[in-house]
């Protein structure tokens, strides 16, 4: 298939799991503000919902002070902001209408229909749109053209590029999140054990839409050690960084047999997910988690290139 | 009818108050339809449209970027005998167009009969130096013509102008008789129409049959799009899904030794036969603009030494300028011996003194062209226009006559339309889509543009014009 098809259906991957994974933020953000606020760390959870999203710079400029009415202009409709979900909605859109003839209409009916919906929203008072449905609207068009992919796409090369698009840029979102609230997990910092930082491990899980589902795999008591585990190494949660890279793998692999040659992109997964395989939550504290988190958002980084530099470019790499 | 037909133009449907046969099936769906389900059938039709994303994209005029052509769900009809005549009309045509481009680019023997005057070919602003004494395979130099038609009466067609570079609209000949079976299969089972699906099949055959001598095996298509931002960007991904061809941009095909190749996610791929929706001068910015951005660096190295076709071939333009249009009646007669089946409207050339005087004469009476615009855009329609249009038009002939040609208003036939107040004749044109490969194939059928204001002659989208569904019938 064309390279260029190619990038956008990983585009279109990418985008709609970030819309997502900021439609998680928001609503992680409106329940942290209903806690009163005790320092330490960020003062104020709307900062570090901004500095997961990479966007905290951007908005102090446009925006000045982080208070709600702000934060949701920012993260759901402001176009200026690349990551913002109404960018990543109609940039999804518009790779899917370049690529019009890789997806089936289903899909691009979903893509489409989101896209006009996101528009009447944007004409629409913003008092008669509170937060909770701004978010579900994302969680529910994003599982829209997701389900639409699953049940409509051929599974040929193209299916794996958007499969790809979708696992690097939820890897990413998983260690960036995790990054940010790293220190809730270090079990020096002083309000260990108070009510607030139990509060804030729960945050976390369900920022990754992971809190119920942690309870069904762990059960008992919330420790840092056993959110560490979940996020990072078990295979059963399918936001772990070791879960995304497996996808990663997987979809590499069948590329790998479909075009007869393996690629440098291969060997960077490979590289990774043996890491993460041999990988023990107690060795990954003892690395330190922010050094751990730094280096995996980096290797993401030069994994992406390397997909890129493989497939991509339509030169073999 | 809820208007009375002006009788000074040929109603399609109606003939001294009774219908013609071949809109006879249509009468009862029309006097049966309640005022509510047709609002609902068009409701329902827009939707359709917006959701297959048959839009033509306008930026840069602010607004709704995705526009919809209004779609009228009326549809317009020919009988088998009238079609029959057309399509011999429109095959002879294409023909001697190809006939002309081969000779005019060879040994022009046209030009030597003194038949066309040489300074109106080999000065025409389209007339491409670059691809001189290049023979095309099976010498086709246009695989798609547009030939434009309007009808005047029962049996007077008058051809308007012929394209030769990338006709297009042929995405709505296909989906508005989809839409049409989809919304009223009724009437496709009371009528025997003839369907025109078997376009996609038949213009890769025809792009299959022109691959260059030097390609063995399946030939590789491709269509070069400039990109989505292009109004026709709809068509381009349309026709690629409809023929399973990749739809590529300048930036996906790069040229090395030989051949053009395309980046794929294995690598390269060599392409053979490229149907290129984008202009000649944007080609190959080597050859042609060196600030293409759109084209293919030494595409035309490739073309000339045969290792791909291009479809059109650059230099097809000058067949269908608008002032060799006037001699195509002759071509016919010179390539191919024959009477030409078609008529031309009488056109005044206004560079030439004599017959500029008649039309600066004449101007509040004539249709007024120039000579390399297109979309209805910079022409004079007189019978339409105030004083101070005419004024301001006269002037501008007077300024640069040799971009200006003139014809008489004709009298475009009508055809029943939905409208606000009911049903009423609104003017019509006809654009049949003629594909010229090894053989030469038309699908029953083509663009019908309708112009929906009142009394307006311009069928042209950009100028409120909408579309209809062409029906030919089957004997």
């Amino acid at each position: 298939m064309l390279s260029r098809t190619a990038e956008n259906l990983f585009w279109i991957g990418r985008y709609l799991e970030r819309a997502e994974a900021n439609a998680r933020l928001l609503e992680v953000g409106a329940r942290n503000a209903l806690l009163p606020n005790i320092g330490g760390g960020y003062r104020n959870e709307w900062e570090s919902v901004l500095v997961a999203g990479g966007t905290y710079a951007a908005f102090r400029e446009k925006y000045g002070d982080a208070v709600q009415r702000n934060i949701e202009s920012h993260m759901f409709f402001d176009k200026d902001n690349p990551s913002s979900i109404l960018s990543c909605v109609t940039a999804a859109r518009e790779n899917g209408r370049i690529v019009r003839t890789a997806i089936t209409g289903q899909v691009w009916d979903a893509l489409n229909g989101a896209f006009q919906e996101i528009r009447e929203m944007q004409r629409t008072e913003r008092s008669q749109l509170p937060l909770a449905d701004l978010t579900d609207w994302t969680m529910r068009t994003a599982a829209l053209v997701r389900g639409a992919t699953q049940v409509s796409m051929l599974r040929n090369d193209g299916f794996q590029f958007l499969r790809l698009g979708y696992a690097v840029e939820r890897a990413d979102n998983t260690a960036r999140l995790l990054d940010v609230k790293y220190y809730v997990l270090l079990p020096e910092v002083t309000y260990v054990g108070t009510g607030l930082d139990n509060y804030q491990w729960t945050t976390l899980l369900r920022a990754l839409s992971s809190y119920r589902a942690f309870n069904h795999a762990y059960g008992g008591e919330i420790t840092a050690w056993k959110i560490a585990e979940f996020l990072i190494l078990n295979t059963q949660c399918p936001r772990s960084l070791l879960s995304c890279v497996s996808e990663v793998n997987e979809s590499l692999d069948v590329l790998a047999r479909a075009y007869h040659r393996t690629t440098g992109a291969q060997t960077e997964v490979r590289g990774m997910l043996g890491e993460l395989a041999e990988a023990r939550v107690d060795d990954i504290l003892r690395e330190g988690l922010h050094e751990f988190l730094q280096r995996f958002i980096d290797r993401t980084r030069r994994l992406a290139e390397a997909i890129r530099a493989s497939y991509l470019t339509g030169r073999i790499a | 009818m809820s208007k009375a037909a002006d009788p000074r133009y040929f109603n399609e449907m109606e003939d001294g108050g009774a219908v013609r046969a071949p809109y006879a099936g249509l009468q009862d769906w029309m006097q049966d339809m309640p005022v509510e389900l047709r609002t609902l059938k068009q409701h329902e039709a827009e939707k359709l449209f917006r959701r297959i994303g048959i839009t033509f994209a306008v930026y840069g005029e602010g607004g709704d970027p995705d526009r919809l052509i209004p779609f009228d769900m009326f549809p317009r009809v020919f009988s088998a005998d009238e079609w029959r005549k057309l399509e011999r009309g429109i095959k002879q045509r294409a023909r001697a167009l190809n006939a002309f481009l081969c000779d005019v680019y060879g040994r022009g023997e046209i030009v030597r009969a003194g038949r066309i005057p040489d300074k109106l070919v080999y000065t025409n602003e389209a007339y491409e130096k670059a691809v001189v004494g290049i023979m095309p395979p099976k010498g086709v130099y246009s695989q798609i013509v547009g030939i434009d038609l309007v009808r005047v009466g029962p049996d007077e067609f008058y051809v308007l102008e012929d394209n030769c570079r990338t006709p297009s609209g042929v995405s709505y000949m296909l989906e508005n008789r989809e839409i049409m079976m989809r919304m009223f299969p009724q009437l496709f089972q009371k009528n025997r129409i003839a369907p025109v699906e078997g376009y996609a099949r038949a213009l890769k055959r025809t792009l299959h049959s022109v691959a260059p001598k030097k390609c063995d095996g399946e030939p590789c298509a491709v269509i070069l799009t400039p990109g989505h931002f292009n109004s026709a960007y709809y068509e381009h991904t349309f026709l690629a899904d409809m023929m399973g061809l990749e739809l590529v941009e300048g930036q996906d095909l790069f040229v090395e030794g030989d051949f053009v190749w395309m980046k794929t996610t294995e690598g390269p791929q060599k392409v053979d036969v490229i149907y290129r929706r984008i202009d000649d001068a944007f080609l190959d910015p080597l050859c042609f603009r060196p600030d293409s951005m759109l084209g293919v660096p030494g595409l035309m190295n490739v073309y000339r030494s045969g290792g791909v076709t291009i479809c059109s071939a650059p230099g097809a333009g000058v067949a269908d300028d608008k002032a060799i249009y006037t001699y195509v009646p002759e071509m016919v007669r010179f390539y191919l011996g024959e009477e030409p089946i078609l008529r031309n409207v009488p056109t005044w050339q206004c560079a030439r003194p004599d017959e500029r005087k008649y039309v600066l004469e004449h101007l509040p009476e004539l249709v007024v062209k120039e000579v390399h615009g297109s979309g209805g855009y910079g022409m004079l329609v007189g019978p339409k226009s105030t004083e101070g249009q005419i004024e301001a038009f006269r002037s501008k002939i007077e300024e640069r006559p040799e971009n200006y040609i003139a014809q008489p208003t004709l009298a475009l036939s009508t055809c029943p339309s939905f409208v606000e107040e009911g049903v009423a004749p609104r003017h019509v044109d006809l654009r049949p889509f003629c594909l010229v490969g090894e053989e030469i194939e038309l699908v029953p059928g083509g663009l019908t543009r309708v112009a929906l204001k009142e009394g307006s002659l311009v069928v042209n989208s950009s100028q409120g014009g909408g579309v209809k569904d062409t029906w030919v019938l089957a004997e």
